[in-house]
């Protein structure tokens, strides 16, 4: 028996060390954690207090006859037992089916579908800026003496410790209440991008720049790099060709999750900029009980989640050639 | 004093010149490829302040090897790197001369020391595993060089890395170029390594314990290798702290002490009639050819003599020691202590495949003696005193320590309880001994630990309540006996690190012998492993392998991390808790000198298996496997 195991073990790690092996391997596991989201979700929302039938026709106080409301909990199969219903929606998810929306009467998929484009772009803009951000924070403080360093490492910790609300108020109150360069609202342009990104990417550059110059130092420090300089390499190709590499090496690791943490603080940002996306149609459905609403888009963010894991693991993969061979 | 010794490297000068090719002397004065005088380097805002090197002063001319020797903080690495200008920020330099080829680099701009490096003196550091980038294939860092200081193109600077590669002794340049240095092996890494440094041919290397990572046979390679660069031209600067390993290919022995050059010759006379008392320790303190019980020792630093003046006082053991005769060495068959019988343990590699890191291993350990396991790294030795010790599980043969069974293949689950009686009776010393220690406990702390949570033994003292103290005797219950040394110890954990010891306690009366036993001061008790030297930390873990009364002793590499003078007072200690304690010893090393010092009887390992055993005179003076003779004709010796 632990034979068996141990074979089962090997073999995993085996198909783990080619990249279509890793994606076959993870593909498997999403499988799972799409089932345990959605069995989550599913039972989590039953929890919020209210009758389903009323939010369907209206929200919670509107005048409706209790027989509209068993015409509706019959329409939607709510009169069935709770695990019916489950199984139910169980087999939609896997044909691919989300269902439809009690309070907007539309399809789920097609509506997630147009919001997705807008949190995504604004989640992938603001992992960008922070890594920007980190980066020339990481860099710059290890370089420019101990004044730089106290700086950067203060400037990370205050940055990484601030909330998203709070960032966003007084971001909107610098820049579009006294200064009036960009609009406190979320508008089409790309002006109206820039407050939601930074307010996503700042606390994530705190996080990140702080192990970016960890990894940095450690660098720094390292034999080769005393190698290098012994051969005459600069400053600057020190950085650049032995030691940021070094550098980016756990950030990237990290960034999956910091993925994960974006899509959470969309739901913040972009309510509080009226910025259109999965975020704020996740709070709204969720006050009004809309539960095939919530349960695709948790669904959509955990797929996006487990999709940009992967990812991670192969960018990993190509900045650490150490990865592929062993 | 930097006056006398400026002047002492002026009369040496001409020596080397002499040395070389009358062609050579004939067409020019011979330019050094490097000149240092009166060169002092500090740490610290105040320039002049607190010197690590002081006043020291040398030549290396073209085609001679000098041999900086020293223990470790003696200043060898400042002097290598303040050669480059690369002491660091924080570091003051000052120097009457500082001369690298034609001409001077005090003073000179970062700019420019950019020039230098790489073109007019090349670097080889120690274990280049950390010495080359892991994320860059060798061939790259290779090329840097040639990248920074020329003109050459792509395929130019490739072919030319090829060329450096199979000059090194590295063929097929192609493949290996594309490595990364986790994918070589220790000496290709070292070869490519020097690759890397002699890039742009430049006159002068500095080479910093360029071997001390490396197998025996390996060493011999890459020595062999510097020893061609040397023949081709190339002035060196060999750094180390092992007068043997030097004394292969060094033309002139400068010996370094608390930053000054103590002593500064020709390498046989230097080996031969050493003056300073420094290079007579560091020579007496090499292990290889000393026969076994031999103190290596015999000049030990004035504080030292002191700590162990206590153990030392016992004339009888003195004369032991003279006479080259150890009370151990075996007369009749003795009792067998431990004993491996068929040992296997396999390991799948990373692709699925099995390989067997220790492959049917037998050896009996008698009472009293010193059985030494010797091997190159891979051989399994490792491996082998982890199933010996029942850290691992062995896939088949067993263990039997006193003639019980210990680590059976196949044993059930609940082994582990029954075995835990056995275990205080093994005592363990690793390599590595920080990282052995929680750093967050103190010495004393470790020591309680150790001595609290012993279940056999005669007057360990436990605490059963907080506010009482009782002492209780072990011989009852053991369970009961856990649990008031684990209650004990978490009390006492707190009081010590409090900063006083309770004199009362037997538990710290106990650590006091122990810390007696390894000759540490009990002003050590309150200090973090991390701020002792390395052979202090390495006599707190043999400490903690005392605590338990064990009889037999495992050592793990015990020395390797060391200098070798510190290296021979640990070697002494463990010679002399042996006699005092009747210890068996299982001393497992890849260093040959070490063992043939140490053993009674010897087993060669290769592959996972034993190739030759017997006793240690046999085995070194008759050696039967070709292994084993290749193995010690790669032994550095001195003269």
């Amino acid at each position: 028996m632990p034979d068996a195991a141990a074979q089962a073990r090997s073999t995993l790690r085996a198909l783990r060390r080619s990249v279509p092996g890793l994606i076959l391997v993870r593909l498997v596991g999403a499988g799972f954690v799409l089932w345990m989201v959605a069995t989550l979700t599913f039972f989590a929302v039953r929890l919020i207090p209210g009758d389903p039938a009323e939010a369907i026709l209206g929200g919670p106080g509107s005048q409706t006859s209790p027989a509209a409301l068993a015409a509706v909990r019959a329409e939607y199969g709510l009169d069935l037992p709770v695990f019916t219903q489950y199984l139910a929606q169980l087999g939609r998810l896997v044909t691919g089916d989300l269902g439809r929306s009690y309070a907007l009467n539309q399809d789920v998929a097609p509506l997630l579908a147009g919001q997705l484009g807008g949190t995504l772009l604004l989640a992938v803009l603001a992992l960008a800026v922070a890594w920007l951000l980190a980066l020339v924070l990481a860099t710059w403080s290890t370089r420019g003496g101990r004044f730089a360093w106290f700086l950067g490492s203060g400037l990370e910790i205050v940055s990484a410790a601030l909330p998203h609300f709070w960032l966003a108020t007084a971001l909107i109150v610098l820049f579009s209440v006294w200064l009036g360069w960009l609009p406190p609202v979320s508008t089409a342009g790309p002006a109206g991008l820039v407050l939601p990104v930074l307010t996503l990417a700042v606390p994530l550059a705190g996080f990140l720049g702080q192990i970016m110059r960890e990894s940095l130092l450690a660098a720094l420090e390292s034999p080769f790099v005393l190698s290098a300089r012994a051969r005459g390499e600069g400053e600057r190709g020190i950085r650049w060709v032995h030691a940021l590499r070094h550098a980016a090496l756990p950030a990237i690791s990290l960034s999956g999750w910091a993925f994960g943490s974006l899509i959470s603080g969309a739901v913040v940002v972009e309510t509080i900029f009226a910025r259109p996306g999965l975020g704020r149609t996740l709070l709204n459905a969720v006050t009004v009980r809309d539960v095939p609403v919530v349960v695709g888009t948790v669904l959509v963010v955990a797929l996006g989640y487990i999709l940009m894991t992967l990812l991670t693991d192969l960018a990993q993969r190509l900045a650490d050639p150490r990865l592929r061979t062993r | 004093m930097s006056a006398e010794s400026a002047e002492s490297a002026e009369s040496l000068a001409p020596g080397p010149a002499a040395a070389l090719p009358a062609t050579a002397a004939a067409a020019a004065p011979i330019v050094p490829v490097v000149r240092v005088r009166n060169l002092s380097v500090g740490f610290g805002p105040e320039p002049g302040a607190s010197p690590v090197v002081e006043g020291i002063s040398f030549d290396v001319a073209p085609g001679e090897c000098l041999a900086l020797v020293g223990e470790s903080g003696s200043g060898k690495s400042v002097t290598a790197r303040s050669l480059l200008g690369l002491a660091g920020d924080t570091a003051w330099l000052r120097a009457d001369e500082l001369t690298l080829g034609a001409s001077g680099v005090l003073e000179i701009s970062e700019a420019a020391w950019r020039c230098r490096r790489g073109r007019d003196v090349g670097l080889v550091l120690q274990d280049a595993l950390v010495s080359l980038d892991p994320l860059r294939p060798v061939g790259r860092e290779i090329a840097d060089s040639l990248r920074l200081h020329t003109r050459l193109g792509a395929a130019a600077r490739h072919a030319r890395v090829l060329e450096l590669l199979a000059r090194v002794g590295l063929p097929d340049g192609e493949n290996q170029a594309r490595k990364r240095s986790g994918e070589l092996s220790g000496g290709q890494r070292q070869r490519a390594l020097i690759a890397a440094a002699i890039a742009l041919d430049p006159p002068f290397l500095i080479a910093d314990e360029p071997t001390t990572a490396l197998d025996v046979t390996v060493q011999a390679q890459i020595l062999d290798l510097l020893a061609d660069l040397k023949r081709r031209g190339t002035g060196i600067l060999l750094i180390s702290h092992d007068l043997a390993v030097v004394g292969r290919i060094a033309d002139r022995i400068a010996v370094l002490s608390e930053g000054r050059i103590v002593e500064q010759g020709p390498t046989a006379a230097v080996l031969a009639a050493p003056e300073d008392p420094v290079t007579r320790r560091m020579l007496a303190a090499v292990p290889v050819d000393k026969p076994r019980g031999l103190r290596l020792t015999a000049q030990l630093a004035p504080a030292l003599t002191a700590q162990l003046a206590l153990r030392d006082a016992e004339p009888a053991r003195a004369v032991d020691a003279e006479a080259g005769a150890h009370p151990a060495a075996p007369a009749a068959a003795r009792e067998v202590v431990l004993e491996a019988t068929g040992l296997v343990k396999r390991f799948t590699r990373p692709d699925g495949s099995v390989q067997a890191a220790v492959d049917d291993v037998s050896f009996r350990l008698e009472r009293g003696t010193t059985l030494g396991i010797v091997g190159e790294s891979g051989s399994g030795k490792t491996t082998l005193a982890r199933l010996v010790l029942a850290l691992a599980r062995p896939d088949a043969g067993e263990v039997r320590v006193l003639g019980e069974p210990f680590s059976v293949a196949g044993e059930r689950a609940g082994a582990e309880k029954a075995r835990r009686l056995l275990r205080p009776q093994l005592g363990a010393v690793y390599q590595d001994a920080l990282s052995s220690f929680d750093p967050r406990l103190t010495v004393g702390d470790v020591l309680r630990d150790a001595v609290g949570g012993r279940t056999g033994g005669t007057t360990v003292g436990t605490t059963v309540d907080t506010t009482v103290d009782t002492t209780v005797d072990t011989t009852v219950d053991t369970t009961v006996d856990t649990t008031g040394a684990g209650r004990s110890r978490g009390r006492d954990g707190l009081r010590s690190r409090g900063g006083s010891v309770d004199r009362s306690d037997a538990a710290g009366r106990r650590i006091r012998e122990l810390l007696d036993a390894v000759g540490l001061p009990a002003s050590l008790l309150t200090r973090r492993p991390l701020s002792l030297s390395g052979g202090q930390r390495q006599r707190v873990g043999i400490a903690r392998a005392l605590a338990s009364e064990p009889q037999i002793l495992i050592c793990d590499e015990p020395v390797s991390s060391l200098d070798v003078t510190v290296q021979a007072q640990v070697l002494d200690l463990l010679d002399d808790l042996q006699r005092d304690l009747g210890l068996s010893v299982l001393f497992i090393s890849h260093d040959l000198g070490v063992i043939q010092h140490v053993s009674d009887r010897v087993a060669v390992m290769r592959d996972g298996r034993i190739v030759e055993s017997g006793a240690a005179g046999q085995v070194f003076g008759a050696p039967q496997h070709p292994y084993t003779r290749a193995l010690l004709g790669a032994v550095p010796r001195l003269g």
